[in-house]
């Protein structure tokens, strides 16, 4: 702040308080041609409303001047005049950097504790059962949005407790997971099979994973699940590719749904599933206990 | 009795209320338009796009500001969930701003990145799909009107007079983003123009 608006503030705040206690003053003094307390001033408006010479009520008098008291009190303490910071050099910032210095110096050597010591351990609850509660509290603040109060997830968003995952399901894969991120990509295939090979290609799909189709019709689509390449991601055997975050389409999981309607989108439009990465907001130490939290609902 | 001065002259009396009443908006008000804290973008901090202009108009037109802040305080309790606290220089290219005053659904002044597209796009459609629990309305529609953009580069226009008049280093559209204001919009659906402006809220400061 200049000087200028500094002392615009200033002698715009000390004078304004100055003023009110003028005009206290002033008001209060007793005039020569004042009539006496209690009685009529000799003013009359609209013919016969007159006004009472009555001094001011005493508890709003006083609450004038503790207002007065109060405001030069405030300014002396804090910043508010201008560039002056106050006799306590108070600042939001200050308070703020000083509530996260309390918050690191308590809970940072429990986060810290518990980085050193590996998923399995955490997710077997017991004696770190503290770590799974701490874990479950940022899983609802960070997580739940996409996968869920319940972690079940939902379409398009896996389901956590169930033992199948996208990207591996060692501890190691989902702290990675949730360190990194994500960005799985099923490319679209519009323009490259459509009508009857892709009806095939659906039943081949929905075959895969023990669904009752016309064998015929899926028989018939096993060659276009190689030459339209998604043998590349899903495999010979459909059973998918953890490294690329390539879904098993053998087992009766389904992220986007196993109707033939879905199934379609699923191929002529792709799909681009996202998990973003937390590294700069969460950090490791955080991550490593929703990991373990994580972990532990479908490690049993 | 002097005040009965006061009382029997209406312009003496309308003088001395203006006198008391601006005092409290020269002194609070007034130099914050000399300061950088507020007149000066924080880095990384840019005009909005076309698109992402056209969508925070959207977000006005439906209320959002009604249940989601854009204002994050500098409290650990809104820092740990929502990210750095909110600075004076994010809000240069935001007229008028959306910091809003009430949290029915969570602040949305770091939403930016948070989540992708896609969950966007189903929780618009349907905030259920995504978050049982919501409470969110639906906007079906956002997806199925699309822009013209005829009035885009109005907006635009608008925009530069604001923002040159309280921000003297801000970036002001040129007459080619002007030019190509209606072209770059055009066709795209509200949806889409929404969720790319809540896709760059508060992407300049992170933790």
């Amino acid at each position: 702040m200049s000087t200028f608006w500094s002392g615009w503030i200033i002698v715009l705040t000390v004078g304004n308080i100055l003023a009110c206690v003028w005009l206290v003053w002033w008001t209060m003094k007793k005039r020569k041609d004042e009539s006496a307390s209690g009685d009529v001033t000799g003013h009359t408006w609209d013919g016969d409303l007159q006004e009472y010479n009555n001094p001011l009520p005493r508890w709003w008098l006083w609450l004038f001047y503790i207002t007065l008291v109060f405001g030069v009190i405030y300014l002396a303490l804090y910043p508010g005049l201008g560039t002056f910071a106050g006799i306590t050099n108070w600042t939001s910032g200050g308070q703020y950097e000083g509530e996260m210095q309390v918050a690191a110096e308590t809970y940072d050597p429990i986060f810290e504790k518990y980085a050193a010591i590996n998923i399995e351990e955490l997710a077997k609850g017991g004696e770190h059962a503290e770590a799974l509660e701490m874990g479950k509290r940022m899983y609802l603040s960070y997580c739940s949005q996409c996968h869920g109060s319940s972690a079940t997830g939902a379409v398009g968003y896996p389901n956590l407790t169930d033992g199948d995952w996208l990207w591996g399901g060692e501890p190691a894969r989902i702290k990675e997971s949730i360190v990194q991120g994500r960005n799985a990509v099923m490319p679209p295939h519009a323009g490259r099979i459509e009508g009857e090979k892709l009806d095939n290609l659906v039943a081949y799909v929905q075959s895969m994973s023990g669904m009752s189709v016309d064998t015929a019709s899926a028989e018939a689509g096993k060659a276009d699940y190689t030459a339209l390449g998604c043998i590349g991601c899903h495999g010979v055997d459909g059973t998918g590719n953890t490294m690329l975050g390539a879904p098993n389409l053998t087992d009766d999981i389904w992220l986007y749904g196993n109707s033939a309607g879905v199934i379609k989108q699923t191929i002529l439009e792709g799909r681009n599933g996202q998990m973003p990465s937390q590294q700069e907001f969460l950090g490791e130490d955080k991550s490593h206990i929703i990991a373990a939290y994580i972990y532990s609902l479908s490690a049993k | 009795m002097s005040h009965e001065i006061v009382e029997k002259n209406t312009g003496i009396m309308a003088l001395l209320i203006v006198l008391v009443v601006s005092v409290g908006g020269l002194v609070e008000i007034v130099p914050l338009f000399a300061l950088t804290e507020t007149t000066e973008p924080v880095e990384g901090v840019e005009k909005y796009s076309a698109l992402r202009l056209e969508g925070r108009d959207i977000y006005v037109r439906e209320g959002c500001y009604g249940c989601h802040s854009q204002m994050i305080r500098p409290f650990r309790a809104e820092t740990e969930r929502y990210g750095h606290y909110s600075v004076a220089g994010e809000f240069v290219y935001d007229h008028p701003f959306q910091w809003g005053s009430k949290r029915t659904g969570p602040d949305l002044a770091r939403v930016g990145g948070r989540y992708s597209d896609d969950w966007h796009e189903a929780h618009l459609y349907n905030p259920r799909d995504v978050v049982p629990e919501s409470n969110m309305p639906s906007f079906p529609w956002l997806f199925d009107n699309k822009l013209d953009g005829a009035d885009t580069a109005a907006k635009m226009k608008a925009m530069n007079v604001v923002v040159g008049a309280t921000c003297p280093k801000c970036d002001l559209y040129s007459d080619e983003d002007l030019a190509n204001a209606q072209k770059t919009v055009e066709g795209k659906s509200e949806a889409e123009a929404l969720i790319a402006y809540l896709q760059g809220l508060g992407t300049a400061l992170k933790r």
